[in-house]
C-alpha cells in the first residue's frame, strides 16, 4: 500500500516529522516498506540564471557560462545546444551526486578551461528521457528555489506492508485514523453529507445471490461530461504511480486508494433493462476491463447481470471485475454509480479460481467496511458531480447492510493476563476509543469494534489492539528458564539420527542436505510402485525433476556426487539423514540415514600402495554396521541375508536385520539404476532404517553391567580351510565357533586365496580363532583336542578339509 | 700382593680395551670366571692360615667387587653406544604426510539445530515430531486460516493428490507442510498441556529464486501453561537469540504483524550496524547507525487455535514462534547464498561445516 505524505495529511492533521511518521507505523503494525524522499534526492538542485555565455576557446561545441547560482556566480562549461544567455535552468554544484549520470560531480577543466558543476537535463535528473538539451524553466522563477518545488516533486512516498488482516487501512483514511489514535495529530472530520437526488433512476436492481452479495447501492447520474480530471487530482494519482485515465475512472480509483471503498461505474446508455445480481453458472463469457477475455467464467462467482442477451446478460463479476462493453469512456454521458457489499469468501474463492488481481478483490476479500457503502456512494457522486457535471438520481437500495455488529465481553486486567504488562484502565479505554470501539458497561465492558474492524473478535484482539498502540517496547522481558527436572529434549529418533550422523563423518562422509523430492521414474526404480508414485505426486511441482517424494535418499545423493565429480571432486563419501516417504500418510514417512562412496576409497599415500583402492560393497557394509552400532542398534548380532531392493547389485548386496526387521540394506548400486542417473562407475552405498532400530530403554539405577575380566590370557589358533568357493564365510565362523561356545570367544578370517595351487572352484580361507580359558589353564591336549573339533565341524558344516 | 695389583692394572685396562659386548664378555670369564683369574686367587684362600686369609681375603673380595663394577660400568656404556649407533641410522623424513584419517563435515543445518536443541533444552523444551506431507486441517485450517482466507495465499503450497481413504475433506487434503507450525497441531491434539516444545523439520513452498528455494527448514517453538505472557514470550526469544548469536547486549526488537494462529502476533528484528563492506550483528557502537533485520514470527497462540487442539482457552495460553533455520545460519556462519544450502559441493560442506567431534552443547559453549 503506497500513498504521498500530502495525501495523508488530507486526513490528518499533524505536526509530526516524516520520521516520527514512519516509524510510528512500523510500530502500530503498518509497517513501512518504503519511503522515497525525493526532497532528499534532489536536494542540491536549485534554479540557477545564465548571466552570459561565450565560445569556448578550444571546442566549437561547448559554451563557457557565468552562471548565477544560490550563493555565486560560477563559471559552467556546456555542451548543451540550447544553453544561452538569459535562461532559467538547473543548477547542480561540484559535489552533488547525478542520478541519471550515476557519479558524484568534481570541480574540472574542459579543454582547458575550469568548470564549477553543470546545468542539467531531465534525463540526467532522471525525470523523463528527454536529453535534447539542458532544462530550460519558463518565466522568471527565483534562483536558488528548490528543484523539487518547481516540479512539484517535495511529496515523500511512503510504502507499507499491509498484513492481510488490516483491511481497512487498505485506504489511507484507515491509516490516518491509526496514526491519530497513536497519538500523531487528529482524525479530519469527513464530509458525509447525503446527495439529495433530483429524479428516481429507471434501473432497478435485485439481488438473488444475497450471501453473496448483501447490499447493492446504485445511482443513475444524467447528462455528464467524462474527460480529463482535475490537474490537482490527476498529480494525486500519479504520485503514487496511478495512471490519470478520464475523470469517471479516475474517481473510482481515488476512492479505493482514499476509502478502501471500490465502485462501479457503468456506461448507463449500453445497459439493457434492469440489473440482477446472481451466482454465475460458469457458461457465460466476460470481456474484462483488464483488456482479458474469459470464456467461460467460473462458476459461483458473484456476477452482475443486465436484460440483454448476449451472454446471458453477463455485465461484470462484482466485486473482482467488471466487462469492457458497458463501462465508461470518454463519450459516457449517463452513468450508472454501483456501490455494493460483496462476501469476502465468495470474492476470494472466484478471484483464486479465475487468477484475477484487482484492486476491488484485494480489498473485498479482506473485508470492506459494510457502514460505508452509502457514505462512499455519495462521496463518490459529489466528486462526479464536480468534475463532469450531471445530475443523480436518489439511491437504488437493494438488500441490507449485514449485520457486522458484535459485542465483546472485555475486562481490563486480561492485558495484564496475557501481555505480562499492566496497562491503566483509562488508557484501554481511551485508546479504544480513538480507534472506533464503542464501549458500554463498567468492567467488564462490552465492547463493539467498529464496522471497518471485521478483523477483531475476541478478547485477545482488543488487547492486540491497546498492546500495539501502548507498543510493544514497553512489554517486559521474563526468563522462562524452567526447573531442571532432567527432562532430555531429544526424542530417540532424533537421537539417533545425531549419532548415526555423528559416526558418518567421522568416517569420512561428508553430510548433504538434499531434497525430499525427485524425478518420479528415479523414484520408481528406487522403489516406488505405481500407486505409491501416483500418491506421492506433487500436483503442482515447480519442475519435473522434483515432482515425487522421495523413496529412498541414495539416488539424490548419486546425483550430488555426479556434481562433485564434474567439479573435479570423484571421490567422494557423501551422507544424509533424513525423510523418505512410502506414502502420503504419516505413517509413511520414514527416517533414513543413507550413504555412497564413490571412485577411490582414499586418496594415494605413499605409506600404503592400496590407499587408493576403488569402493566396494565391505565398505559400504562397514559405514552401515559403523552407523547401527552408533545409533545403538545391535549389529553385531544381526542377520544377513542376500535381498536387499533391486536397485541394489543382486550379487554384491545385502540387508542388515533383526529378526523379521529390517535395520540397513547395504551395497554396490545395480548398474541399471546408476545408468538410468547418468552414473558410470561402481558406486557402493547403504540405507539405515532408524524408526527399525529398537529404542533402548530407560535403565533405573546403573547403566553398565558390572565387568567381570577373566584373570587368565586368551590364547589363538590359526587355521586353512580348503572349501568351494561359494561357502560363506558365515557359515565357516559359525562351525568354528560351535565347536566350543564357552571357551571359543572370537572367530575372524584373515586370508582368502585362489590361485596357484587351489583348484579352480575352490578357495582357501584362512581362520584364526581366540581361545579363553576360564576357570584352569589348558594343557596342549585340550588344546589340541578343540582343535580338532573346531576342523570337525568346520568339515561337515562346509565339506571343506583343513588344507596339507 | 703385588700379584694383586698387577692382575687389578691387568683387568683393568682389559675391561676399557673391550670395545664391543663380546670382548667384554670374555674379559669378564676371564677374570670372574669359574676358571679366572680373580676366581684363581680366591681359591688360594682355603690354603692360606687364618692370619693370612684374615688379611688376604678383604683385598680379593674388594678386588673381585671392583672388577665387576668395572665391567658393568663399561657394559652400560657399550650398550648405549652401541643403540645410539643403530638409532643414527634409523632416522625417517619426518616431513612426509602423515597417514591420512577420514573425517567428513557436518551440515550447518544439523549443527545449527544441534545449538537450538542445546539453548532451549536448557530452558525446559523438548522436542516434538510431525509429518512432512501434512493435511489441510493441521497446515491451515486448525491454525486458523479459515478455507479461502487470503492470508492462506501468502504461502505458495505444494499440493499432494487427495487421499480418497480419508472422509474428512479437510484431512483428505495432502500437501507438503507449508510451515512447522502444523506439528504445533499435532502436538497439542494428541497431549494434555502444559506444553513446552519445540520442533524443526523441512518445509515447503512452491517458490525457486535467488533467495528462496523449494524447500527449506523452521524451528517451531510452543509454550503453553496457565500464565505464560506475551513477557516470557519476550524473554525466551531474548535469551535465545542472545545465547545463539553468542552476543550478550545483542539488541532484539518486537513490532506488531499478523499471523492468523496468533493474536497479538508479531515480528522480531535483531539489531545490526555497517562495517566496511558488511554487516555486525549487534548494537552499534556511539555515532552509528542502529539497523534492525527482521528474523522470525512470534505471538500469543489463538484462542481459535488452542480449541481447534481441545484445550480450553480459558484456562491456557501461551506462545508460539516459528523461525527459519536457514536464516539464522547464514547470519550466524556469514554464509551468502540460500540455495548452497541444497547444492551438497564438497568444497562447501567442507568450509561451512562441522566437525563430529565437536558438537554444541549449551554448557561447554560448543
Amino acid at each position: 500500500m503506497k500513498f504521498t505524505l500530502s495525501w495523508l495529511k488530507r486526513h490528518l492533521d499533524t505536526d509530526a516529522s516524516l520520521e516520527k511518521i514512519c516509524a510510528t507505523l512500523t510500530n502500530i503494525g503498518l509497517e513501512l516498506e518504503g519511503l522515497e524522499d525525493p526532497s532528499k534526492t534532489y536536494e542540491a538542485f536549485t534554479v540557477a540564471y545564465v548571466e552570459k555565455t561565450e565560445a569556448h576557446p578550444d571546442a566549437d561545441k561547448l559554451q563557457v557560462c557565468t552562471v548565477k547560482t544560490k550563493n555565486d556566480t560560477l563559471q559552467v562549461v556546456c555542451g548543451a545546444h540550447n544553453a544561452k544567455t538569459g535562461m532559467y535552468g538547473i543548477f547542480a554544484p561540484e559535489g552533488s551526486y547525478v542520478p541519471g549520470l550515476d557519479f558524484t560531480l568534481k570541480k574540472t577543466k574542459i579543454r582547458g578551461v575550469e568548470s564549477n558543476g553543470m546545468l542539467v537535463s531531465e534525463k540526467e535528473m532522471m525525470l523523463s528521457e528527454e536529453h535534447d538539451g539542458i532544462i530550460e524553466l519558463e518565466g522568471e522563477p527565483k534562483i536558488g528555489t528548490p528543484m523539487v518545488e518547481v516540479f512539484g516533486l517535495d511529496d515523500p512516498i511512503i510504502e507499507i506492508n499491509l498484513t492481510p488482516n488490516r483491511a481497512d487501512c487498505a485506504g489511507i483514511r484507515g491509516i490516518a485514523r491509526d496514526l491519530a489514535a497513536a497519538g500523531l495529530g487528529t482524525l479530519k472530520p469527513l464530509d458525509t453529507a447525503a446527495i439529495k437526488g433530483t429524479f428516481t433512476s429507471d434501473i432497478n436492481v435485485s439481488i438473488e445471490d444475497t450471501e453473496g452479495c448483501p447490499l447493492f447501492l446504485s445511482r443513475y447520474i444524467k447528462n455528464v461530461k467524462n474527460g480529463p480530471s482535475p490537474d490537482w487530482f490527476q498529480t494525486l494519482l500519479k504520485a503514487i504511480g496511478l495512471r490519470p485515465i478520464s475523470a469517471l475512472v479516475d474517481i473510482t480509483n481515488f476512492m479505493v486508494i482514499d476509502h478502501a471503498r471500490p465502485l462501479h461505474v457503468y456506461d448507463a446508455n449500453k445497459l439493457t433493462g434492469n440489473i440482477t445480481v446472481r451466482e454465475t453458472k460458469g457458461d457465460e463469457n466476460l470481456e474484462a476491463l483488464n483488456d482479458k477475455s474469459y470464456a467461460p467464467v467460473a462458476p459461483g462467482a458473484i456476477g452482475i447481470y443486465d436484460g440483454s442477451k448476449e451472454n446471458g446478460g453477463l455485465i461484470g463479476l462484482g466485486g473482482i471485475i467488471g466487462g469492457a462493453p458497458t463501462g465508461s469512456t470518454n463519450d459516457t454521458t449517463n452513468v450508472l454509480l454501483e456501490c455494493a457489499y460483496f462476501n469476502p469468501s465468495r470474492i476470494a474463492r472466484t478471484g483464486r479460481d479465475m487468477s484475477i488481481i484487482s484492486d476491488a478483490r484485494y480489498r473485498f476479500e479482506r473485508g470492506v467496511d459494510p457502514e460505508f457503502t452509502a457514505i462512499g456512494i455519495d462521496i463518490a457522486t459529489t466528486l462526479i458531480l464536480e468534475f463532469c457535471g450531471g445530475e443523480a438520481s436518489e439511491i437504488i437500495r437493494a438488500g441490507d447492510v449485514p449485520d457486522w455488529k458484535r459485542e465483546i465481553e472485555y475486562d481490563p486486567a486480561y492485558v495484564e493476563k496475557l501481555i505480562g504488562l499492566d496497562v491503566p484502565e483509562d488508557k484501554q479505554l481511551s485508546i479504544l476509543t480513538a480507534l472506533g470501539f464503542k464501549i458500554s458497561g463498567k468492567g467488564p465492558y462490552k465492547i463493539t469494534p467498529p464496522s471497518w474492524r471485521g478483523d477483531v473478535h475476541g478478547a485477545a484482539d482488543i488487547a492486540e489492539e491497546i498492546i500495539r498502540i501502548v507498543g510493544f517496547d514497553q512489554i517486559p522481558s521474563v526468563s522462562v528458564h524452567g526447573e531442571n527436572t532432567g527432562t532430555v529434549a531429544e526424542t530417540p529418533l532424533l537421537n539417533k539420527g545425531r549419532k548415526a550422523r555423528n559416526a558418518l563423518t567421522a568416517r569420512g562422509f561428508d553430510e548433504c542436505v538434499t531434497w525430499s523430492f525427485m524425478k518420479t521414474d528415479t523414484a520408481k526404480i528406487f522403489g516406488l510402485n505405481d500407486n505409491q508414485a501416483a500418491a506421492l505426486t506433487l500436483k503442482n511441482s515447480i519442475s519435473s525433476e522434483i515432482d515425487t517424494m522421495r523413496p529412498s535418499i541414495l539416488p539424490n545423493l548419486i546425483s550430488t556426487a555426479l556434481q562433485n565429480t564434474a567439479r573435479g571432486f570423484g571421490d567422494v563419501a557423501l551422507c544424509e539423514v533424513g525423510p523418505v516417504f512410502e506414502s502420503a500418510k504419516p505413517d509413511g514417512q520414514k527416517t533414513v540415514a543413507a550413504g555412497i562412496r564413490a571412485g577411490n576409497h582414499a586418496a594415494r599415500h605413499w605409506s600404503d600402495q592400496n590407499a587408493a583402492r576403488p569402493v566396494d560393497a565391505y565398505d559400504a557394509k562397514a559405514d552401515a554396521i559403523a552407523a547401527l552400532q552408533a545409533a545403538g542398534a545391535p549389529a553385531a548380532n544381526a542377520q544377513i541375508t542376500r535381498d536387499a531392493p533391486d536397485y541394489f547389485h543382486p550379487g554384491r548386496s545385502g540387508a542388515l536385520r533383526l529378526g523379521k526387521t529390517v535395520l540397513a540394506y547395504f551395497g554396490e548400486l545395480h548398474p541399471a539404476a546408476l545408468e538410468h542417473i547418468d552414473a558410470k562407475g561402481a558406486i557402493v552405498g547403504f540405507e539405515v532404517f532408524l524408526e527399525n532400530i529398537p529404542t533402548a530403554k530407560k535403565k533405573s539405577g546403573t547403566e553398565k553391567q558390572l565387568l567381570k575380566l577373566e584373570p587368565l590370557q586368551p590364547l589363538s589358533r590359526d587355521f586353512a580351510f580348503l572349501v568351494d568357493e561359494t561357502v560363506e564365510a558365515k557359515d565357516l565362523i559359525g562351525a568354528a565357533k560351535a565347536a566350543d561356545k564357552t571357551l571359543i570367544t572370537a572367530a575372524s578370517i584373515f586370508d582368502i586365496y585362489q590361485g596357484k595351487g587351489v583348484e579352480e572352484g575352490k578357495k582357501s580361507v584362512a581362520l584364526s580363532i581366540t581361545i579363553q580359558p576360564r576357570e584352569d589353564n589348558l594343557t596342549d591336549k585340550d588344546i589340541e583336542a578343540l582343535c580338532t573339533k573346531v576342523t570337525e565341524n568346520v568339515e561337515k558344516k562346509t565339506g571343506g578339509p583343513l588344507r596339507g | 700382593m703385588s700379584d694383586i695389583n698387577t692382575l687389578k692394572t691387568e683387568l683393568t685396562n682389559a675391561i676399557e680395551a673391550a670395545n664391543d659386548l663380546k670382548a667384554l664378555d670374555d674379559v669378564r670369564v676371564s677374570a670372574l670366571g669359574k676358571k679366572g683369574a680373580v676366581t684363581a686367587l680366591m681359591k688360594t684362600l682355603g690354603g692360606m692360615s687364618p692370619e693370612e686369609r684374615q688379611e688376604q681375603g678383604p683385598l680379593l673380595n674388594a678386588l673381585k667387587d671392583e672388577i665387576a663394577a668395572l665391567i658393568s660400568a663399561q657394559e652400560t656404556a657399550l650398550k648405549k653406544q652401541e643403540l645410539d649407533q643403530r638409532l643414527s641410522s634409523e632416522t625417517i623424513d619426518i616431513t612426509l604426510t602423515a597417514r591420512p584419517e577420514q573425517a567428513g563435515k557436518i551440515h550447518p543445518l544439523s549443527q545449527t539445530i544441534d545449538e537450538l536443541i542445546s539453548i532451549f533444552g536448557a530452558m525446559g523444551f523438548s522436542v516434538a515430531e510431525g509429518p512432512d506431507i501434512e493435511d489441510d486441517w493441521h497446515n491451515f485450517t486448525a491454525l486458523n486460516f479459515p478455507p479461502g482466507h487470503p492470508a492462506r495465499e501468502m504461502q505458495d503450497t505444494f499440493f499432494l493428490p487427495e487421499d480418497e481413504s480419508e472422509t474428512d475433506p479437510e484431512r483428505a487434503k495432502k500437501l507438503l507442510r507449508t510451515h512447522t507450525s502444523s506439528v504445533q497441531i499435532r502436538h497439542m491434539e494428541e497431549g494434555e498441556p502444559p506444553f513446552k516444545t519445540i520442533c524443526f523439520g523441512r518445509t515447503y513452498r512452491s517458490d525457486w529464486d535467488m533467495t528462496h528455494t523449494p524447500m527449506f527448514h523452521q524451528m517451531e517453538c510452543l509454550y503453553i501453561d496457565k500464565n505464560v505472557t506475551m513477557a516470557h514470550l519476550k524473554g525466551c526469544l531474548t535469551d535465545f537469540v542472545r545465547a545463539f548469536f553468542k552476543i550478550d547486549d545483542l539488541p532484539v526488537q518486537f513490532r506488531p504483524s499478523f499471523f492468523p494462529f496468533v493474536e497479538p502476533g508479531a515480528e522480531v528484528d535483531i539489531g545490526y550496524y555497517k562495517q566496511g563492506e558488511g554487516i555486525k550483528l549487534g548494537k552499534a557502537p556511539e555515532g552509528q547507525e542502529q539497523k534492525w533485520m527482521e528474523i522470525l514470527g512470534a505471538g500469543m497462540v489463538h484462542s481459535n487455535v488452542l480449541k481447534n487442539c481441545g484445550i480450553d482457552p480459558e484456562q491456557y495460553q501461551g506462545f508460539a514462534f516459528g523461525c527459519g533455520i536457514e536464516r539464522i545460519t547464514m547470519l550466524k556462519y556469514g554464509i551468502p547464498d540460500l540455495r548452497t544450502f541444497f547444492e551438497s559441493d564438497t568444497r562447501w560442506l567442507d568450509h561451512y561445516g562441522f566437525s563430529p567431534l565437536n558438537r554444541p552443547n549449551s554448557a561447554t559453549g560448543q
